[in-house]
Order: C-alpha cells, then sequence, then structure tokens
C-alpha cells in the first residue's frame, strides 16, 4: 500500500513537472537541472562519508598537461533523471537534520523541486517499523519548535524598518555604520544584565548603612554624576564588603566588620548568603572574558570574508560586474550610484590608458617633504593638547559655593570632548593638503592619527586617575560617567552644527546642489571611543553599561533622522567588509584590550582604597579571589590540589609564556599553509591557461584538418575513378593503423580527439596517416 | 499560536520553511505582498496548489524593484517560462535568493544568469556592453564601453576563449569581498 503510493505519487509528480533538458531555456550556468542533481548526489555522498572534497595534489601524476581523469570532474552521465533524484533522495534522507536543511536550502533548484525531493523523502519515511516512527515524530516535533523558536527570535528584531530604510537610500555603507551601532547595544545589553543580576540587584536589595550628610537630588547630577548619586549602587563605593546574609538584623554593628574569616553572627539563615566582593571580583572578571571571546570570533568572522589570499588583478571585471548595491531602491539614490560607478569607471580607464608618469626626484622629495610637515602637526598639536589636559587636570577650583565645585568637575570632561571634536578637522585639512591618491590609504591613515590622540588622551587621564583622592575608585566611576555624557552630548552638537547647519549653510549661501557627506569612518570611531570609556568604567561604575545603553539607543535615532534629512552616500567607493573588519578589529584590539589591561593592573596590583568598596581592607581587588580559595581549602581539604593548581595557572608567568608560544607556533603554521595555498593557485592557474590554450589547438587543427579531408577525398575519388585506388586506400587504412599501435603518444592525443569530439559534433576523426602527421 | 491562518497548510509552510531561508511569519507576509500585486489574479487559498502565475510588468513595479535597472533580467532568470511571469513558489524563491541569509555561493548562480542576457551560459562581449550600459545609465560613450568591457573580460576570462564562463565568474567573485547585494 505505501508502495503504490509513492509509485502513483512519483508518476504524479513527474506529470505535472515535466522535465526535459531541451525545453528548459534556463539551464543554470551550463549544467542541465541533471547535473545539478548529480552534482549534489555527489555532494551529499561526500558530506555523508565526511571525505575531503578535492583531490590531494601529490596523487596526480607528474606533467605539466595533467590528464582531466586526475580531476574528480562531473561528467554529465546519460542516466535518466528520475534516478538521479532517487538516489540524491536517498542520501539526504540519510544526512543529519541541519546538514539536510543547509543542503535543500543551499541548492540552486527552484522551490517546487525541492519540494518534490522533501516529498519523496517524508513518504519514504513513514515505511519505516513504529519505534522509528517514534523517533521520527519526535524529531518533526523538535522541528516544529525550533521554528517558532526561530520566529519568535525573528519578532524580536530591533530597527528592521529603519535599517531598511537607511539602506535603501544610502547603501550598505553607511548601513554598516547602524549595523555597528547594534552590535555596541548588544555587547552592553550582556554587560547590563551580568552586572545587573550578580552584582546591583543583591546589593540593592540588602543596602548598606550609609553615612550622615548626604546631599539631596538636585538636577546637575544627571550631568555630574556626583552629589545625590555618589552613594547610590552606581558607583563602586556603595557596594559591601561583606557576605551580604538574608534575614539578618543588622544593627549598626554590622557594617565595616570584615568577615574574611568567616565569624558568624547569630543569623538563622546561613545558607542563604552571598560573598559580595567576590561576586564583585567574579562577576567583571567573567564579564570580560566572555565579552573577549565574542569579540575575537566576530572579528575571525568578518575577517574572514574579507581577506583574500590572492591579489586581486581583475579591478575593472569586478567593477563592472559586482560593484552594483542591490540593496538600494530609492530613485535618486540609484542615480547618484550609477554616476559614482561611471565616474569610477572612468577614472580606471584613464589609469589604465595612461603610462604611469615616473615622479622626479626633485617631486618625490617634496612629496615627502610635505608628508613630514603633515605628521609633524598632527603629532604636535595632539602632543599640545595632551600636555594641556596634564595642566588642567592638575588645577582644581576650590570654591565655597558648592554647586560651582560639583559645576567645576564638568570642565575637564568638556575640553577632551572639545579637543576629540576638533583635532579631527585640523587632521582632515593635513590630509587634504598631502592629497593622497588612493581613497583607502587616506581613510587608513586618518584612522591612524585619530586613533593615536584618543589613545594618548585616555592613557593620560587613566595615569591621572589612579589613586589621587580618598575613595578614588567611584571618583574614577563618576569622571568617566561625567566623559560619556559629554561625549554623547558634544555628538549631538556635531551633528546639529556638523550636519544640519552646515547643510542650510551649503544650500542657501554657497548655493551647492549637493548635500553633506556622512563620514562614516569618524562616526565609527567615535562609537569606539565611547564603548573603551564604558568598558573602562564597568569595574567602577557597574551600572555605566545601562547609561551606554541609553545613549546608544537616543544616537541611533538621532543620527538617522539626521542622515536622512541632511546627507548623502559617499561619492568615493567604500569597501564595506574590508572597512567592517577594520572597525571590528579596532573595536577589539586597541579599545577592548586596552580597557582590560587597564582592569587588570588595577585589579592585579593597585591597592584599593580603604575606605569604600567591597574590597577595603585587602591588599589587591585580587586577594578575594585567593581568600575564597583558601577558605575553600580551609574546609575542604581534598581541594587543596585545586588550590595548587589555582596558584600554579594563575600567579605562576612561566605557564603565560608557554601558552603564548604554543599559540605563536600555531599562528606560523597556518600561515605556511596560506602561503602555499597562494602558489598552488598560480599553479592551477597556468594550467587551466594550458588546457585552454589546448583546446583552440586542437579545434583549429581539427577544423583545418576537416576541411582538408573533403577536397583530397574528391581528388581521390577521382584519381579512384582513374586508376586502381582500392590498394591505395588499403594502403592508407593499414598505414594508419600501424601508426596508431606503434606510436603510444599519438594514442593519448586521439583519446583527446574522441573527448572533444563528443564536446562539438561536427568533428570527424582522422583516418589517414598523412593527417595524422600533420596534426603532430 | 495566535490565529490559525487558511492560506497554507501546515505541510506546505514547513516545506516552504525548510526549502528557502524565511520563516513562517516572512512566508505569509510575502504571500500578502504577492496578492496585493493581483489581488484578483491570486486567490487567497493555496491548500490545493492553484496554478497561478503573475505577469511581468506587474512584479517590476514593486518598490523593491522599481528602480533596478536589472529588474526585468532579475524576474526573467528565476521564471520558469523564461517571460518573467511567476508563480508563488518562484516568487518565493526570488526573495529567498535576494535576502540576507543566503550564502554568496547560490547568489553568485543567479548573479550569473542575470547577467547573462541572451541566455548563453557565457557571459560574451555583448551581455558585458548590456550590464555596463545598465549599470551606468549610458553615461560612458559607446568607445569607453567597448574598451572597459574588453579588458573586463581580458582581467577575467581564465581559459581564453574570450568569454566568461561561470568558472570564471565564480572565481572573480570569490575575489570581490564587497560582493553583498
Amino acid at each position: 500500500h505505501c508502495c503504490l503510493g509513492v509509485k502513483t505519487l512519483s508518476m504524479k509528480l513527474n506529470a505535472a513537472h515535466p522535465i526535459s533538458e531541451q525545453s528548459d531555456p534556463l539551464s543554470l550556468s551550463g549544467r542541465s537541472r541533471g547535473a545539478i542533481i548529480s552534482q549534489y548526489y555527489n555532494r551529499t555522498m561526500q558530506l555523508r562519508r565526511r571525505r575531503q572534497s578535492r583531490p590531494a595534489i601529490r596523487d596526480f601524476s607528474r606533467s605539466a598537461r595533467p590528464s582531466i581523469r586526475g580531476y574528480g570532474m562531473e561528467v554529465d552521465s546519460t542516466d535518466a533523471e528520475v534516478s538521479k533524484r532517487d538516489r540524491l533522495v536517498n542520501n539526504l534522507q540519510n544526512l543529519s537534520v541541519s546538514d539536510r536543511v543547509r543542503m535543500l536550502r543551499g541548492m540552486p533548484l527552484s522551490v517546487a523541486e525541492k519540494t518534490l525531493q522533501k516529498e519523496k523523502h517524508t513518504l519514504s519515511g513513514s515505511q519505516i517499523p513504529c519505534c522509528s516512527q517514534l523517533k521520527y515524530y519526535i524529531i518533526i516535533g523538535a522541528r516544529h519548535s525550533w521554528y517558532s523558536w526561530l520566529n519568535f527570535l525573528h519578532s524580536l528584531q530591533l530597527w528592521q524598518v529603519a535599517l531598511k530604510t537607511v539602506s535603501g537610500r544610502f547603501g550598505t555603507g553607511v548601513l554598516s555604520y547602524f549595523l555597528f551601532l547594534k552590535t555596541l547595544l548588544f555587547f552592553n545589553f550582556f554587560l547590563f544584565l551580568v552586572t545587573g543580576a550578580f552584582m546591583v540587584l543583591p546589593q540593592a536589595v540588602h543596602p548598606p548603612v550609609l553615612p550622615a550628610g548626604r546631599s539631596s537630588f538636585s538636577g546637575l547630577e544627571l550631568l555630574t554624576g556626583a552629589g545625590y548619586f555618589s552613594d547610590t549602587v552606581m558607583y563602586y563605593g556603595y557596594y559591601s564588603n561583606y557576605t551580604l546574609r538574608k534575614s539578618c538584623r543588622d544593627d549598626g554593628g554590622v557594617q565595616n566588620v570584615s568577615l574574611s574569616n568567616g565569624t558568624r553572627l547569630d543569623c538563622v539563615s546561613k545558607h542563604l548568603s552571598y560573598n559580595m566582593p567576590l561576586a564583585y571580583f567574579f562577576t567583571i572578571g567573567v564579564a570580560f572574558f566572555i565579552t573577549c571571546i565574542i569579540l575575537v570570533y566576530s572579528m575571525s568572522k568578518s575577517f574572514g570574508q574579507s581577506f583574500r589570499i590572492d591579489k586581486s588583478h581583475s579591478i575593472l571585471a569586478m567593477k563592472v560586474l559586482c560593484s552594483w548595491d542591490f540593496k538600494v531602491i530609492k530613485k535618486t539614490s540609484v542615480k547618484l550610484m550609477s554616476e559614482n560607478i561611471s565616474t569610477q569607471l572612468k577614472e580606471l580607464l584613464a589609469e589604465v590608458n595612461q603610462k604611469h608618469v615616473k615622479n622626479t626626484a626633485c617631486q618625490k622629495l617634496w612629496r615627502l617633504m610635505v608628508h613630514g610637515l603633515a605628521w609633524t602637526i598632527c603629532i604636535g598639536s595632539t602632543t599640545a593638547c595632551v600636555l594641556a589636559i596634564y595642566y588642567f587636570s592638575g588645577s582644581r577650583i576650590a570654591d565655597n559655593n558648592l554647586l560651582l565645585t560639583e559645576a567645576s568637575l564638568l570642565a575637564l570632561p568638556v575640553v577632551v570632548s572639545l579637543i576629540n571634536l576638533l583635532l579631527p578637522g585640523l587632521f582632515n585639512l593635513a590630509a587634504w593638503m598631502e592629497d593622497y591618491e588612493s581613497p583607502s590609504v587616506r581613510t587608513y591613515v586618518a584612522i591612524c592619527r585619530n586613533l593615536m590622540l584618543k589613545v594618548s588622551v585616555l592613557g593620560l587621564l587613566c595615569y591621572h586617575w589612579l589613586g589621587r583622592v580618598a575613595c578614588w575608585e567611584s571618583f574614577v566611576g563618576q569622571e568617566l560617567y561625567r566623559f560619556l555624557l559629554m561625549d554623547f552630548i558634544f555628538t549631538l552638537l556635531d551633528t546639529l552644527f556638523g550636519e544640519f547647519l552646515w547643510r542650510l549653510f551649503s544650500e542657501k549661501v554657497l548655493k551647492r546642489r549637493r548635500k553633506p557627506v556622512f563620514d562614516i569612518a569618524r562616526n565609527v570611531l567615535e562609537l569606539i571611543y565611547g564603548q573603551t570609556l564604558a568598558w573602562l568604567g564597568v569595574l567602577f561604575t557597574p551600572l555605566l553599561p545601562a547609561v551606554q545603553i541609553i545613549k546608544l539607543f537616543l544616537l541611533f535615532y538621532i543620527k538617522k533622522s539626521s542622515v536622512m534629512m541632511n546627507c548623502q552616500a559617499p561619492r568615493k567607493p567604500y569597501r564595506v567588509s574590508q572597512m567592517t573588519t577594520v572597525f571590528i578589529t579596532l573595536l577589539c584590539f586597541p579599545s577592548f584590550l586596552g580597557a582590560s589591561v587597564c582592569v587588570t593592573i588595577t585589579m592585579w596590583s593597585i591597592t584599593p582604597s580603604s575606605s569604600c568598596g567591597p574590597f577595603r581592607e585587602l591588599k589587591t581587588m585580587f586577594q578575594a579571589g585567593k581568600r575564597w580559595v583558601e577558605e575553600l581549602e580551609k574546609d575542604n581539604p581534598n581541594l587543596s590540589v585545586l588550590a595548587r593548581a589555582h596558584s600554579y595557572l594563575v600567579e605562576n608567568p612561566f605557564f603565560l609564556f608557554v601558552g603564548a608560544g604554543i599559540f605563536l607556533i600555531v599562528i606560523y603554521f597556518h600561515s605556511q599553509v596560506v602561503d602555499g595555498q597562494r602558489k598552488i593557485i598560480s599553479l592551477l592557474q597556468e594550467q587551466i591557461e594550458n588546457e585552454g590554450e589546448d583546446k583552440k589547438f586542437l579545434i583549429t587543427r581539427l577544423q583545418s584538418i576537416h576541411e582538408k579531408k573533403r577536397t583530397p577525398a574528391r581528388r581521390l575519388t577521382s584519381q579512384v575513378s582513374l586508376c586502381c585506388s582500392g590498394a591505395l586506400q588499403q594502403l592508407f587504412l593499414s598505414k594508419a593503423k600501424t601508426i596508431s599501435i606503434t606510436w603510444p603518444p599519438l594514442s593519448s592525443y586521439v583519446f583527446f580527439f574522441i573527448y572533444f569530439s563528443f564536446r562539438t559534433s561536427a568533428v570527424e576523426i582522422p583516418t589517414s596517416s598523412r593527417q595524422a602527421s600533420s596534426v603532430l | 499560536m495566535g490565529n490559525k491562518q487558511t492560506i497554507f497548510t501546515d505541510e506546505q509552510l514547513d516545506a516552504y520553511q525548510d526549502c528557502t531561508f524565511f520563516t513562517r511569519k516572512e512566508i505569509l507576509r510575502l504571500h500578502g505582498r504577492y496578492h496585493e500585486l493581483a489581488p484578483h489574479l491570486v486567490p487567497m487559498d493555496y491548500t490545493n496548489e492553484p496554478d497561478c502565475k503573475v505577469p511581468l510588468a506587474l512584479i517590476v513595479n514593486m518598490p523593491e524593484l522599481k528602480e533596478n535597472p536589472f529588474r526585468n533580467r532579475i524576474v526573467e532568470s528565476f521564471s520558469e517560462d523564461g517571460m518573467g511571469n511567476l508563480s508563488f513558489n518562484e516568487f518565493v524563491d526570488m526573495f529567498s535568493v535576494l535576502s540576507e541569509m543566503a550564502p554568496r555561493e547560490l547568489k553568485a548562480i543567479y548573479a550569473f544568469k542575470i547577467y547573462d542576457f541572451n541566455v548563453d551560459n557565457y557571459l560574451c562581449k555583448e551581455d558585458l556592453e548590456k550590464t555596463l550600459n545598465r549599470l551606468t545609465k549610458e553615461e560612458l560613450t559607446p568607445e569607453e564601453v567597448q574598451l572597459v568591457c574588453e579588458k573586463a573580460i581580458e582581467e577575467a576570462d581564465l581559459d581564453g576563449d574570450s568569454k566568461l564562463s561561470f568558472a570564471d565568474f565564480e572565481n572573480m567573485i570569490t575575489r570581490a569581498p564587497d560582493f553583498l547585494r
């Protein structure tokens, strides 16, 4: 009954979709549907057996012209298509579910075809016995729940409509800025969840007793972060340094008693205790570790997508075929994109046509001087600003008016933000003076200079902050809050003046038709700077990720409306995937690495302040972890092995050196593999060219032989009619036979002839010796 | 979950989810868009797989395709009859391949079909010239167009037959990381 069902279904399907190779006008990329099915059959076979898809180079015979048999070529066999499809369905059945789905989706067949495959597969699945049928139903149920989970995730997609509008108008370049913003939002959201759940919430539920004399809430707190906010769960100083216990009656005596050696209170519930210093230390450590892993993973994925082993020679072809951005749907943007492409093509043509003009020595010297001058200006201005910040931060305005003192706290952030805003303009001017030829070099130089400025400013500030004031951690936290906020305010001002007012100015006063261009690189660097501040500040201000989330949220909407109103897409070609890789790398290396190094140094070697925070009376923050391990060891002597292992691994630098050495060796091996692959690619390209030449040569020769064969055949027949030609023909044939036996190389060429004759149907095999020798 | 929809059977929706990159909701939304194109032609009930096709002229008026210079070729390459009339399956297929989740290899195959104007499975010089004219909206002079096409074929053709087969095209695409769509 099942077999009958299969049969009728297969007949019905064949009737509904009559597929024959002749009637299919759109055979995909030189192969018929049958060939695609057999190709995917091969792929599923390989996937099943997990064999390597390419034959090893070692197995090839050493020859300049490798024979076709060496390659696993997919020759179109003349099997009936139905049997091919059956075999493919059979293979698909035996793959795992995820592999099967991936294969199905990736096949370049229409949905109708694929549903055929699926229906065949599910129908034959009903023939299996009952226990496997149970498994089958379980699998179906699991798949349903997986799809509903995916649906739920998709419905949570943030800002989908907004992103589509932006990409429809500006293309993928500007879109990459907004996607980067979204990525940063998720990083901060993760940090916020972790710190909120493990640090803020327990402490908020068990508030410590606060010192008297708390200031009341005035509006200035939102800007300075000091005042009312300084004794809240926002800052480091609020957190208690003892183990929080539930339902303990906290009278006055509980506060500053350090319970590091496990003194017991007369509390009822002992099992619901929460060691605050340990929690603080571990939460920050684990959050940074997980962020590091996620960053490195996304960086490697992005790098893998954009890195190409061999240099690209086919610039023009790529420009013609690969540069159209299909995401753009607005009419004016499409027009703009066509204009851009034609300009770029004209420039490329001009470059290709003209001979490369060599600079004279004088010109080279002049260019060198200009570059030197520009760099001197940039480095000089950076140093001047850094010194200015140093002296400014040293001076402190003390006044009787408390409000003014508080407001003066804002002076340093304002100065730093102003420098961050104005100095890149100076760098742009210097770059304009230098006049780089290639836009990508120009972008990289601009990024370098901006990076240099921001790194030196942040480095100076870090040095300035550590260990100055009593309860310096809270002070640092407040400073970072102020810096973040000022950065946001200045970005708003920059958007207002730089984009909105500039557009009005250029339209009304300068009467230019074009709107200002959205500078993607500068905006992304600003985002990275803000994120560095957030990462630096998590240790001192656990609620800083929340502030950053609010800031990024508002920034998205402000930037989006500004871009839609005031800007246009960049005119120069913007290599999106390369720039995205650069930005993620910048986020990982100077930004995250710098922040984590600072935090690690703070935790490892700097003495925490003794009057506030969860680590008072400890020598370093790291001691919290060590103490816990010692306590564990005391309670369970069996765990002493663990404690010793911990002290060896974490504190002994030798282990780190060994680990780093192994890592470097692995990287070296991989780079050698890449080198080898490069060489193989060039070899294979040569071989392809040679094969092409062979093909051309043989085809032209065969055609000329075919031509010659026609005319001598006529002369031969006329001669034959004159004298006895039978013997002559016999002689020719026998000669051909002996030649084919005695000349082995000839037989291989004959193999080539036979092969190509199947390809080009209008060619005949030569049979006479004279023709064969002329071919040779 | 939610209201029971009667446009497709559950098996059909599952089949679509397996064979394309869309979720259930997206497929229903696509059906809504397809229906909007020709409300009198497209039935709301697809459970018995009606055989209706929306003509090319209506599909290229969709906002996603309207301004695209290759809109006709895109729709034609997904249609079974080569004329650009799409059934719902082909419609879903088109948007599945055009979506962000489709892998590059799949997009490369269809991109080759789109640029192959004379449907001979090779990108010859005329194909490239037509592509270029559509890209630049005829801003280049005919000599420039000729020059660009010659140089492009020179650069990308590996086996020397002065036209680009799919292997040449694929090889070039792998060198262009910005081939996004």
